[in-house]
């Protein structure tokens, strides 16, 4: 049987030292009426050539030419190195690097990853990583509640523009501690937070900012850090890691900056893979990484003084707290923070700020094309990073139904999201476009539009 | 050497970007204005470093892993090959169902076979790790409490010997933990849990096999207990291995559960992650499921695989995740099912169950004293080193440390946190009688060491890139990350 070594003969001197006449003897233990019959829905074993052929058939069912989907899941080049290194046994199979000494190559990694974040964000420091962007903004919520030293409140003011499935998934997570979520609205004519709606007054933990938000709109971000702050309210940024490139760090938001960072880490060297696994990035000020979910990673020094690096501030977690830990999370996406800190040592601040630069060019090149069709035109105005509304004389439904016949994966449909979008759909550019992909897909919108 | 200390002023890996002179339409109040500070490198001087970080791992590649509770078996190389097929990689998880069904036949299947080998009825792959799946759970319990407005039921009860995540979990649903006590044959103490359950009792969580490496054979009783106080049982998955294919958790009685797939599934486990904590119910808990869930129906004669979204089960836990979870763990779970089959499924349980017996009795033989050594051992056993802290002063760290110098990774340490000085030893059923023997050797030099020359152990280990490291600096002067 696969993955089994045991020979017949192996087994008898198992069983021999064991004092046992068979396998079975090993279960006695269980009642009888426990046992498990066959495994009636699991079909007969299959060779690894056939595991191949099945998989790719399968996977080749679902191919698709061109794909200007983004909405949280973004496509972008994957250096060769990324994946090759991360792959090597040592990072694949390795755990979570309990025993520091026999774990060094991982924690340097992290801590080289811990460094490369909070750089890169403005930040103080980074955690090891949570599971995803939408999972980060929900501990972000819960560190607020805990972290804000000036405010009981268990309230949260959350943009209404951020993911609407970051914000879902929060609502599952934080709603059974009490915790409530009032969203600003957004203006329907900018997309953007109508700051003249803040009320002065109301008592908040903290106020969650998207940055880009879920429009690929720029929010006034200086303005809203200090409005919070001065409410006395922490201010949770959520952003996207290639913008930084080119986009002011949350660090930097305002007098003094956000309070709690988190990102989707997934365009940093991770492929979009049906929405996972990818990598929640989260980082915080120093003053409250005690309040930090996760697993931190320091330096310091062995019993010979040299340097090394451990798992620290332990006292925060599930296996030492327990019932008073910061948060059950166990695992962390090491896999993911590996591929992401070796994307980021190739790219360096070049490297993003290039990408993040024809992301934005892209786009404002498929704007440009796509509104000279008749009754398409950008829904809202003002800067944007790498995603864009349009607003379609037809239902996004329909139009993005007749561009996947022809194997393009138009956009995301908004008109789900909002009564206010209807028929529009949010359609992502990368760098991995060029000009020929791009005419491809206004071509493709005009024939579906019969325009 | 740090790779910020590496490389010099304007280095990168200039291959992988194109540089071109392209217009910015944003406001410079929008703009970064100093770089970030990131490496400065060549490829060649990345590729270099990060093979380097590599070699200064232990893992289950390199070494005997024997790491309790955790399941560090062989990770299919053919497996991480066909997840990642680049019609895999490149499916964006808002692909249209029509252009998915490959992908999502792989899912319907994976919740089919997981149903079997679980004795549950619906399974929900979208937890991202164990501890997700231990919150999805919960948050089941008292949504189904909830619904019947029977709004007292305010405690978790959770065994000693638990996990440290199952009482954080039962925190973050919003209830109070009490822990039942575990007897000295590692069974639950049930005249304690008959006291403890009440009308405040939601529910109880607990691993079967428990982590004293036993299973707990008085489970029908416990569950009778629990379920006549109206509370629910649950199944935390962490020790899967030990019964797979031999005894389904659902006829044991429990209502819901979480698997981790990164250990009975064999998905890598990646440094630390990532997991995959699908849960399954029994019917009674079905309206609450966290989504989506994949479905199936005909449509033109054939099999069409859909999304099952809060649409369809409106009383949904809702979501935990921006999309589905970890897709690409849970497609290497669905490879390597199909690779076992059903007879190898069978086999796992039955293998990692002799091969943990047999070094048990080895090391027991070896002059160690088993905690439970009255008690078969399931797919892993402890060790307790008291005797030897009192009498040599060597204690169980030290014997774990001095193990990475023979080459093999340590057991658990310390865990579970009832029995002293312990270690937590499972082998898998992947692991040959060689390699098996030769830990037994390692130990058993380790025991002669500690009786010659304790010094030696206790300064352990001396092999390693390092030697033991100060946590209590690390902990002090906080070095999160390098300062620019």
């Amino acid at each position: 049987m696969p993955f089994v070594p045991h020979t017949d003969e192996d087994e008898k001197v198992m069983l021999d030292t064991i004092g046992v006449n068979s396998i079975e003897d090993l279960f006695d233990e269980i009642p009888g009426e426990l046992r498990a019959g066959e495994l009636l829905q699991i079909p007969d074993g299959i060779s690894e050539m056939e595991l191949l052929r099945l998989m790719n058939e399968r996977a080749r069912r679902d191919e698709v030419v061109l794909s200007f989907l983004g909405a949280g899941a973004y496509e972008h080049h994957i250096p060769g190195v990324v994946w090759d290194l991360t792959s090597r046994g040592e990072f694949l199979t390795a755990y979570t690097p309990y025993q520091a000494e026999a774990s060094q190559g991982l924690l340097q990694l992290i801590y080289e990853y811990q460094t490369m974040i909070s750089r890169l964000t403005a930040m103080d420091v980074a955690n090891a990583s949570v599971y995803d962007g939408a999972s980060a903004m929900a501990e972000a919520m819960l560190m607020a509640v805990r972290a804000n030293r000036k405010s009981k409140s268990k309230k949260i003011l959350c943009a209404g523009n951020v993911h609407p499935g970051y914000l879902a998934a929060c609502r599952s997570i934080v709603r059974n501690q009490q915790i409530s979520i009032d969203i600003i609205d957004w203006d329907v004519d900018t997309g953007n937070l109508d700051t003249n709606y803040l009320q002065s007054g109301e008592d908040y933990a903290a106020l969650v900012i998207s940055y880009p938000n879920f429009f690929g709109g720029l929010e006034d971000v200086n303005h809203l850090t200090d409005w919070a702050h001065q409410e006395q309210a922490l201010v949770v940024a959520v952003v996207n890691p290639i913008s930084l490139g080119l986009l002011n760090p949350p660090g930097n938001w305002g007098d003094d900056g956000a309070d709690i960072v988190v990102s989707e880490g997934q365009p940093l060297g991770i492929p979009v893979s049906s929405g996972g696994p990818y990598l929640g990035i989260m980082c915080c000020r120093q003053a409250i990484v005690r309040q930090m979910p996760g697993r931190i990673i320091g330096r310091t020094t062995d019993l010979d003084g040299k340097e090394g690096f451990t798992l620290t501030l332990q006292a925060r977690e599930q296996h030492i707290r327990r019932a008073k830990a910061t948060s059950n999370i166990c695992t962390n996406q090491g896999l993911l923070v590996t591929a992401a800190t070796i994307y980021m040592s190739l790219m360096g601040d070049k490297g993003i700020y290039e990408v993040a630069r024809q992301c934005h060019h892209g786009l404002l090149t498929l704007l440009e094309k796509a509104r000279r069709l008749p009754g398409v035109e950008p829904r809202f105005h003002g800067p944007r990073f790498h995603e864009v509304v349009l607003k379609l004389p037809v239902t996004a439904k329909k139009v993005l139904a007749g561009m996947a016949e022809q194997g393009i994966l138009g956009g995301y449909d908004l008109g789900g999201f909002s009564e206010n979008l209807e028929n529009c759909v949010l359609v992502n550019v990368t760098e991995t476009k060029t000009i020929e992909d791009i005419e491809k897909f206004v071509a493709c919108l005009a024939t579906v539009l019969e325009v | 050497m740090l790779i910020f200390e590496l490389g010099g002023k304007g280095r990168s890996a200039k291959a992988q970007y194109r540089q071109m002179d392209t217009e910015i339409e944003i406001p410079e109040s929008h703009l970064r204005k100093t770089p970030a500070g990131l490496p400065e490198v060549s490829e060649l001087q990345v590729v270099r470093h990060f093979t380097n970080l590599s070699k200064k791992n232990f893992s289950i590649d390199g070494e005997f892993y024997p790491l309790g509770s955790c399941t560090m078996k062989y990770n299919p190389r053919g497996v991480h090959k066909a997840a990642s097929i680049p019609g895999f990689l490149n499916r964006h998880p808002f692909a249209p169902e029509a252009h998915s069904q490959g992908y999502l036949a792989c899912m319907y299947e994976l919740q089919e076979y997981l149903k079997d080998v679980t004795g549950m009825q619906v399974i929900s792959l979208t937890p991202m790790a164990g501890a997700q799946g231990e919150f999805a759970g919960v948050a089941m319990i008292r949504a189904y409490h909830n619904k019947n407005n029977d709004l007292d039921r305010s405690e978790i009860l959770i065994p000693s010997a638990a996990h440290g995540t199952n009482p954080a979990t039962a925190v973050m649903c919003g209830y109070k933990v009490r822990e039942i006590a575990v007897n000295a044959e590692g069974d639950l103490d049930l005249d304690e849990l008959k006291k403890a359950v009440g009308p405040q009792t939601a529910g109880l969580m607990m691993t079967n096999p428990s982590t004293c490496g036993v299973f707990e054979r008085q489970i029908k009783e416990i569950s009778s207990v629990v379920h006549e106080a109206g509370g629910l049982l649950y199944y935390d998955g962490a020790n899967l291995n030990a019964i797979l294919g031999k005894v389904k958790p659902g006829d044991m009685g429990f209502d819901v559960l979480h698997m981790n797939l990164h250990k009975t599934f064999a998905t890598p486990h990646g440094g630390g992650g990532p997991g995959s904590g699908p849960v399954g119910v029994r019917s009674r808990l079905a309206p609450f499921v966290p989504t989506p869930i994949v479905g199936k129906r005909e449509q033109d004669g054939k099999d069409y695989f859909y999304w099952r979204d809060e649409q369809e089960i409106p009383e949904t836990i809702g979501s935990l995740s921006a999309f589905m979870g970890n897709a690409g763990i849970l497609l290497r779970a669905y490879a390597y099912a199909r690779l076992l089959g059903r007879e190898g499924m069978h086999r796992v349980g039955e293998y990692a169950t002799l091969n943990a017996n047999y070094m048990a009795r080895q090391l027991e033989q070896s002059g160690f004293e088993l905690a439970y050594p009255k008690r078969r051992a399931t797919h892993e056993f402890i060790v307790t080193l008291s005797k030897e802290a009192k009498q040599l002063g060597v204690n169980a760290m030290d014997f774990a440390k001095r193990l990475m110098d023979y080459g093999y990774h340590a057991p658990t340490t310390y865990f579970p946190l009832l029995v002293p000085e312990c270690l937590l030893i499972e082998p898998t059923e992947t692991e040959s009688l060689e390699e098996i023997d030769g830990f037994v050797k390692a130990m058993k030099c380790i025991l002669k060491e500690a009786k010659d020359c304790p010094e030696l152990v206790t300064g352990a280990p001396y092999n390693m890139p390092v030697r033991r490291l100060d946590d209590v600096k690390a902990a002090r002067e906080l070095d999160l990350s390098l300062m620019k």
